[in-house]
């Protein structure tokens, strides 16, 4: 095993992600940014394949409509020996299909790889299908829902968390394979770290770069509306002066609710 | 098929097939479309009859020894295949582990949009499948449809009910398609206990939260949910971390409409109440008066659980018994 590539998504913490009342819009202009949770999980897992079995080399693929190199800083320190940003503004208006094909293009132009390690889904859009559609568009055995790989000379192996099973699963590299978040903890990366990575390389391609033609990133779906939903909920505050009266009012309430009692 | 452009609809677990199959035979009926079921396996031809029952005109039946196992190549290739030669105007597959990535390849084959995850569908004037989903980790709900055919969706168990099985007419077509060789071997398969409760089916659901500080505590909760005929639920990180659970409730978990949720220790982080925004009532008890939780309850009790649940006990075995 030569090289691992993964792919990162730069998104929206959602943890922070405000919305306005009084539309229901979500304010994404200016929303803070990470790497998506699940990412992290597979650029940790390619770490520590490389600190397994050795000279290894990761690169990390990000396909942004946004400039995302302060988080690229994260996924170097954290031990990534190059990152590949890809950027565009016309990468706004994309969608899984385009992800993905846009991906492949950049994953051909850099060459040669053994394995594709990316997050089964992602922290803002939760879709998880860039993964699958990216196995399909470069024709890789692909190995879903992981969460427990080891590489055995020219294949990999790994465990699939299935709804009522757990499979283990094997292929022949190149492959790729889609993490779960219980695949592992993600480090944090130590200040040592973060300055020894301010040497490493961010490339930045844009569309023209990999001649990507336009009508190939068409949008195959269209979104309607992006709204918080709307809570219709009393919010009325159970009090008293003990438990035992704060609980029997609890229960009066319920009663007349209708959703306990005969 | 390829005059009357329908719906075909596929998942490898036969019980979302048949919600699936509930949902599809709405659609097909308004759009006056044809339904079609696929059934691929092998030995399978026993359940074709069922799916007629719940709803389509028409089985598929890719019976093959080759199809034993789920994998995703030939699974994929069959459905492919149907797809070029009946030109379906949308596909509905169950969204399982499996059925997710087998619909993002189909849709990528066929450069085609997915909309995967739909809790609701609706169909707008111009007979385009509207999809709703939730998405930015709970904290909206996106209204999306298709700009080009066949339109693809991925359906989660549970989101529909199973249709009432009824005699109806419909025809078995032996679909005969050359089968794929998989990329992938599978080494070996170990079964999981699943539960046989479906806490998507609880009237009522009580449900804990890293408040609760031990796993003997869960007694508490299970105390509570039997006197009120109901079943206990929980956050990810008692399962995830914890491993007291091997399930959750939530945006990643299992998505619930209890007509009453007692939310008890739990902060309500935004992927915790994706999952239970469909509950008739919900109560909060959490010792932190500024816990998110008391946003979206309609009863809050500021306190600490370990007081407010014995007393709970008490109050309602008073009151039901
Ligand atoms: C992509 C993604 C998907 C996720 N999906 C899910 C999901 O599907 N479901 C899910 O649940 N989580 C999910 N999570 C995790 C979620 O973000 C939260 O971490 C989790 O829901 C918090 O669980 P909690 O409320 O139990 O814990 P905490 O947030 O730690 O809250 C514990 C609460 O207990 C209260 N408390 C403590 N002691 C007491 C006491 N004695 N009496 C009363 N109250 C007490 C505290 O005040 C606090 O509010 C997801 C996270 C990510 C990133």
């Amino acid at each position: 095993m030569n090289r691992i590539i993964v792919c990162l998504k730069q998104a929206i913490d959602v943890s922070q992600l405000k919305v306005d009342p009084a539309t229901r819009q979500l304010i994404t202009a200016g929303a803070a940014k990470k790497i998506s949770d699940f990412d992290k999980n597979a650029l940790e897992e390619a770490i520590r394949i490389k600190e397994k079995i050795g000279n290894i080399e990761i690169l990390t693929v990000t396909v942004t409509a946004e400039d995302a190199k302060t988080v690229l800083r994260e996924a170097l320190a954290m031990g990534a020996d190059k990152a590949y940003m890809v950027n565009d503004p016309s990468f706004k208006d994309i969608d899984t299909l385009g992800t993905a094909y846009i991906l492949a293009e950049t994953i051909k132009k850099i060459g040669n790889f053994d394995l594709i390690l990316c997050g089964e889904t992602s922290l803002d859009s939760f879709s998880g299908l860039v993964s699958s559609r990216l196995a399909e568009l470069l024709g890789l055995p692909q190995i879903t829902s992981v969460r427990k790989i080891s590489v055995e000379g020219d294949a990999v192996s790994a465990e699939r968390a299935l709804e009522d099973s757990i499979e283990t699963v094997k292929a022949k590299t190149p492959a790729l394979i889609a993490v779960t978040r219980e695949i592992n903890q993600p480090r944090i990366p130590s200040l040592m770290m973060i300055m020894k990575a301010s040497k490493k390389e961010i490339i930045t391609w844009t569309a023209a770069d990999l001649n990507l033609p336009r009508e190939k990133l068409d949008m195959k779906i269209e979104v309607k509306e992006v709204l918080a939903p709307k809570t219709e909920r009393k919010r009325v505050k159970i009090t008293g002066e003990s438990a035992q009266e704060i609980a029997e009012r609890l229960v009066k309430a319920l009663m007349e609710e209708g959703v306990i009692g005969r | 098929m390829s005059e009357n452009k329908g719906i075909i609809v596929y998942s490898e677990k036969h019980d979302l097939l048949l919600e699936i199959l509930g949902k599809g035979r709405e659609i097909a009926d308004k759009l006056q479309k044809e339904l079609a079921a696929v059934l691929i396996g092998y030995g399978v031809q026993g359940k074709a009859n069922e799916l007629i029952k719940h709803g389509a005109d028409k089985v598929f039946l890719i019976d093959n020894h080759a199809l034993t196992s789920f994998q995703i190549e030939p699974y994929l290739n069959v459905l492919h295949s149907l797809a070029t030669k009946y030109k379906p105007e949308t596909v509905l597959i169950g969204s399982t582990r499996n059925g997710k990535p087998l619909a993002a390849r189909l849709a990528t084959r066929l450069q085609t949009g997915c909309i995967p995850d739909c809790n609701r569908l609706s169909v707008d004037e111009e007979g385009r499948l509207v999809c709703e989903r939730i998405t930015y980790g709970g904290t909206a709900i996106a209204k999306i449809t298709f700009k080009t055919k066949p339109q693809i969706a991925t359906i989660p168990p549970r989101t529909f009910e199973k249709p009432q099985p009824k005699e109806r007419n419909g025809q078995i077509i032996n679909f005969d398609v050359k089968i794929e060789t998989p990329k992938t071997e599978i080494v070996e398969t170990k079964p999981l206990e699943v539960s046989a409760v479906r806490i998507e089916d609880a009237d009522v659901i009580v449900s804990c939260g890293r408040g609760l500080e031990k796993k003997e505590d869960i007694v508490l909760l299970e105390e509570l949910a039997q006197i009120l005929n109901g079943q206990v639920g929980n956050t990810r990180p008692l399962a995830e971390d914890r491993k007291w659970f091997t399930e959750w409730v939530g945006l990643s978990g299992h998505k619930v409409k209890p007509k009453l949720y007692i939310a008890c220790g739990i902060s309500g982080v935004i992927q915790h109440v994706a999952g239970i925004r469909d509950a008739k009532l919900i109560v909060a008890i959490n010792k932190d008066e500024n816990a998110p939780i008391f946003e979206v309850a309609d009863y809050g009790v500021v306190g600490n659980l370990y007081e407010i649940l014995p007393a709970l006990k008490e109050a309602l075995k008073k009151q039901l018994q």
